[in-house]
């Protein structure tokens, strides 16, 4: 890394950083790092780079090196902190239990103090953050634009014409997997409240998620439909947002928090005993609600009721899979762990669904438990670390030999979908969400 | 900062990517396992092959730059931190598996290889090779070769010093030495390759090595027994050596290990047992059911208050957990964890444990004992918080009262983590004023200017050795 001659306001500027973070930083968080390393051979981008400081150990050492005043904060630590998918399986590693996510959040909440140097970065973060996830009707605008780009013949049109060569290559492979959108969320198509089958089982907050509804209305759909088959009650609040999981990661903690609390009112008003994801990048920020509002004398009882009845989908269905209507589909299947279901929120059930769904042969990919490298707008922010990332995946998925490779999060969905392309295996499998594969089988 | 001659030298060496000295990369590199120990290097260079660790060796010496050799940084003892700044030389890219020699059962690597990676390479070949330190998933096996690691496998099978058979090596000249082969027998001369392993990084950067490898052992059970008696537990493991039973694993945990596992992992263990001994024989499936049963037998005459063995895969890992969970019981606790390892010849197990106990209350502080039984090896364990300058200090005296202890009991200040740093200090109180001569005469015929990994093992004073009331 060549040493860059800073402007005197830049220095101003990450002055103000460091500042910020020695005062916010949880000291004994970082202190309680070990500094053991067991977390390193967990951490994709260390494997990556071989480099000390782009490991969970090396970035906490940084971060505690700028509270205790040792160093200044600066470009090439932004960059570092940057790096890290927030992939959170160096949690599931450290013997100490370091909530490294935590302290990320933190260090990035800090680093957002100051205007991201990259205009596309800071044009995207802009865009999503701001003007986009945290507005349900933006959204659906979105996915009507989306939707007639992609049928009028536009999209082909845009397609062929060589106007996608103006954009980087990582885009254009993107756009071409993106999957069809939709003007019309779960909520619009099935209504607010849907009567369960059978048994009643409980009543059921269904979060349907910003992109999720627009992208993969389809996979919503699914979820209320299989949860009502499951004897659940499901009502789908209209007041609901975004999660604010992406916010969270981005150090974006005030529009993260103000979208906690809205979610936290419109499923309270509901009354539901559960409230269920079916991503795991959602479901992980949900759980940890109570967290972000602890100390919040006038939000931490909400904030708790809610994060102990948040379950991923996965959870609600492995209880009462044996009661459901499932077909035989004779199919090779393989699955990819959600960082965020298996790290974030601890949750191991979407392979046992697999091993009990008739016909169904489950391979295991070798390190599923890895990130693919999609992790929130990673892909767009960090698109060569993320192909890397990606491309070693692949070979992995090619060798399973699988027809379906299974994700639980929308996210890893669509980098699966980008992965597939790239490795050139469209022909031989397909990816699909563990809902959807669900849904097939059901007679 | 390098100086820019010497970074332009390097750089022309290993490329502009493998020297860094920015201040994110210096920090990186100033620290390794070993709590409140810190500090920065000049500079931080990636070697790809024998000969750039050659022309870097050669460059530092020129300049009279000190070179601390590195692997993943998991060492216990302060043994790569950069105490007199200079180059760090980071080996984790000299990594590949060169050779596993099955005429000879050798196995031929780079210093960068992580120990696990071995470990399954020749498992998948039915062969085996026995050191398993607990940060085998991390740590490199050039690291394990310069600390002489150990493991739970102590006991039966050694430590690394008696694997390793062959060695090549820079030295701070940048000449390169090679030591023994893949011979099983070769006495020419002072035994070197010995002499390197567990030098800390002292004497020479190794680059490669050879070690013996053992044919997979065919099966292998696992055994718990619990105690209501610190000596009767001491018993049991004296025992069973000497009715000629060497367990592959033989795992010590005291009271206060087995109150916290408890507390955190919520797996059923007696709060109100003074001790737990975990067993593990491995060998022919005869031989293994045989030594099994006889351990067991000899636990119940010993007077063990429970003894199960495992009748199954999923019963072992149950019984192991508790042995697992120690680290993450222990380190969750407080915010910081000093893992020590004193060790004591394993009939002093008992006397040593409660000299250990004493120490503790004396002081004020949490310090939990687990660690290798049948080797002797203990790991006392204090639960503290670096911040508080205070309790640190009363922490110092305590950890030299019990080196000081273990001495007295005909043991040593370190069983497997090395001296470097830390234990610098009472390295004359297990050697003598002769040894640390002896020492510093082989250390000044290898690396005449000091350049290699200065201020470890050879400390500018020594401690006062303490008087036990």
């Amino acid at each position: 890394m060549k040493p860059v001659e800073e402007k005197p306001i830049d220095r101003e500027e990450w002055a103000r950083v460091g500042e910020y973070l020695r005062k916010t930083l949880d000291q004994d968080e970082l202190t309680h790092c070990m500094r053991c390393g067991f977390c390193l051979p967990a951490c994709p981008t260390y494997r990556e780079t071989g480099l000390e400081q782009a490991s969970p150990r090396g970035r906490l050492a940084l971060m505690k090196a700028v509270a205790d005043g040792m160093i200044e904060p600066d470009a090439a630590f932004a960059d570092q902190m940057n790096l890290c998918l927030g992939c959170r399986a160096c949690e599931t590693a450290c013997p100490a239990g370091v909530q490294y996510g935590r302290v990320l959040e933190q260090t990035r909440a800090g680093i957002a103090l100051r205007e991201p140097s990259s205009r596309i970065v800071r044009g995207l973060r802009k865009l999503f953050f701001k003007h986009l996830f945290p507005h349900q009707h933006r959204l659906r605008t979105l996915g009507w634009w989306l939707t007639l780009y992609q049928r009028s013949g536009l999209r082909w049109l845009v397609q062929r014409s060589g106007l996608m060569r103006l954009f980087p290559e990582h885009l254009r492979e993107m756009e071409a997997v993106m999957p069809p959108a939709s003007s019309m969320g779960v909520r619009e198509r099935l209504g607010e409240i849907l009567r369960p089958e059978g048994t009643p089982r409980g009543r059921v907050g269904l979060f349907r998620g910003c992109i999720m509804d627009v992208l993969f209305t389809e996979t919503n759909c699914n979820t209320a439909r299989l949860l009502v088959k499951a004897g659940y009650e499901v009502v789908i609040p209209d007041a609901q947002r975004c999660c604010g999981a992406l916010h969270a990661h981005a150090g974006e903690e005030d529009t993260a928090k103000r979208l906690a609390r809205e979610n936290i009112e419109a499923f309270r008003d509901a009354q539901v005993d559960w409230i269920v994801s079916n991503a795991g990048g959602c479901g992980a920020m949900l759980v940890e609600y109570a967290h972000h509002f602890k100390g919040d004398v006038r939000m931490e009882e909400d904030a708790r009721w809610f994060s102990d009845r948040v379950r991923d989908i996965s959870q609600l269905i492995a209880d009462v899979i044996d009661d459901l209507p499932l077909k035989r589909l004779e199919r090779r299947v393989t699955y990819q762990d959600s960082c965020h279901l298996r790290n974030g929120m601890r949750v191991n059930q979407p392979r046992n669904i697999l091993r009990q769904m008739p016909g169904v042969t489950v391979v295991e990919l070798f390190e599923s438990d890895r990130c693919c490298g999609s992790a929130g707008i990673y892909n767009l922010t960090q698109p060569e670390m993320s192909k890397q990332i990606l491309d070693e995946k692949m070979t992995h998925v090619k060798n399973t030999e699988a027809d379906i490779l299974v994700t639980s999060n929308p996210g890893c969905l669509l980098q699966m979908k980008w992965g597939i392309r790239r490795a050139g295996l469209e022909h031989r499998m397909r990816a699909v969400h563990l809902v959807d594969l669900l849904m097939e089988a059901v007679e | 900062m390098l100086s820019s001659d010497v970074k332009r030298e390097l750089q022309a060496v290993v490329g502009p990517d493998d020297v860094r000295d920015d201040p994110e990369s210096r920090l990186a590199y100033s620290y390794d396992a070993t709590p409140m120990y810190q500090s920065m290097p000049d500079g931080v260079v990636f070697p790809e092959s024998t000969e750039e660790v050659q022309a870097i060796m050669k460059i530092a010496s020129r300049h009279r730059i000190p070179i601390v050799g590195r692997g993943s940084g998991s060492n216990l003892s302060a043994g790569t931190v950069p105490v007199e700044g200079g180059l760090v030389m980071v080996m984790t890219k000299m990594n590949r598996l060169i050779e596993i020699d099955q005429d000879n059962l050798t196995a031929t690597f780079q210093p960068g290889l992580i120990t696990k990676q071995l470990h399954e390479a020749v498992e998948r070949i039915g062969l085996f090779y026995p050191p398993d330190p607990g940060s085998m998933h991390v740590s490199t096996l050039g690291g394990n070769i310069a600390e002489c690691a150990g493991g739970l496998r102590g006991l039966k099978y050694g430590t690394t010093k008696d694997y390793v058979i062959g060695l090549e090596a820079v030295l701070a000249s940048g000449e390169i030495l090679r030591t023994g082969g893949k011979l099983t027998k070769d006495v020419a001369g002072y035994d070197l390759t010995k002499l390197l392993v567990g030098s800390e990084g002292t004497l020479a950067i190794i680059t490669e090595a050879t070690v013996k490898l053992l044919p997979l052992p065919e099966d292998r059970r696992v055994m718990v027994a619990h105690f209501t008696d610190l000596y009767a537990a001491a018993r049991t493991v004296s025992q069973i050596i000497a009715e000629r039973i060497i367990p592959c694993t033989l795992e010590f945990l005291d009271q206060g290990t087995i109150r916290v596992i408890e507390d955190y992992a919520k797996i059923g263990l007696p709060a109100d047992m003074a001790a737990i001994l975990l067993i593990e024989q491995d060998g022919p499936t005869s031989v293994v059911e045989r030594d099994i049963e006889r351990i067991a037998e000899i636990c119940r005459q010993t007077g063990a208050a429970h003894v199960q063995v495992a009748q199954s895969r999923e019963e072992e890992v149950q019984l192991m957990s508790a042995r697992r969970s120690a680290l993450s019981a222990l380190a969750r606790l407080r915010p910081t964890t000093i893992l020590e390892d004193a060790t004591v010849p394993r009939a002093a197990i008992a006397p040593m444990v409660e000299q250990i106990n004493r120490i503790k209350e004396k002081y004020g502080l949490q310090i939990c004992t687990f660690g290798h039984a049948g080797d002797g090896n203990l790991h006392p364990t204090c639960m503290t918080d670096a911040r508080d300058r205070e309790e640190i200090e009363r922490v110092e005296q305590a950890f030299e009262e019990i080196f000081d202890a273990a001495i007295r009991l005909g043991g040593t200040i370190t069983g497997e983590h090395g001296v470097g740093l830390a234990k610098a200090p009472f390295l004359e109180w297990k050697v003598g004023k002769s040894g640390i001569e002896v020492m510093k005469g082989i250390k000044r015929a290898f690396d005449p200017d000091g350049l290699l990994n200065p201020g470890k093992m050879f400390a500018k004073e020594t401690r006062r050795r303490v008087v036990i009331t």
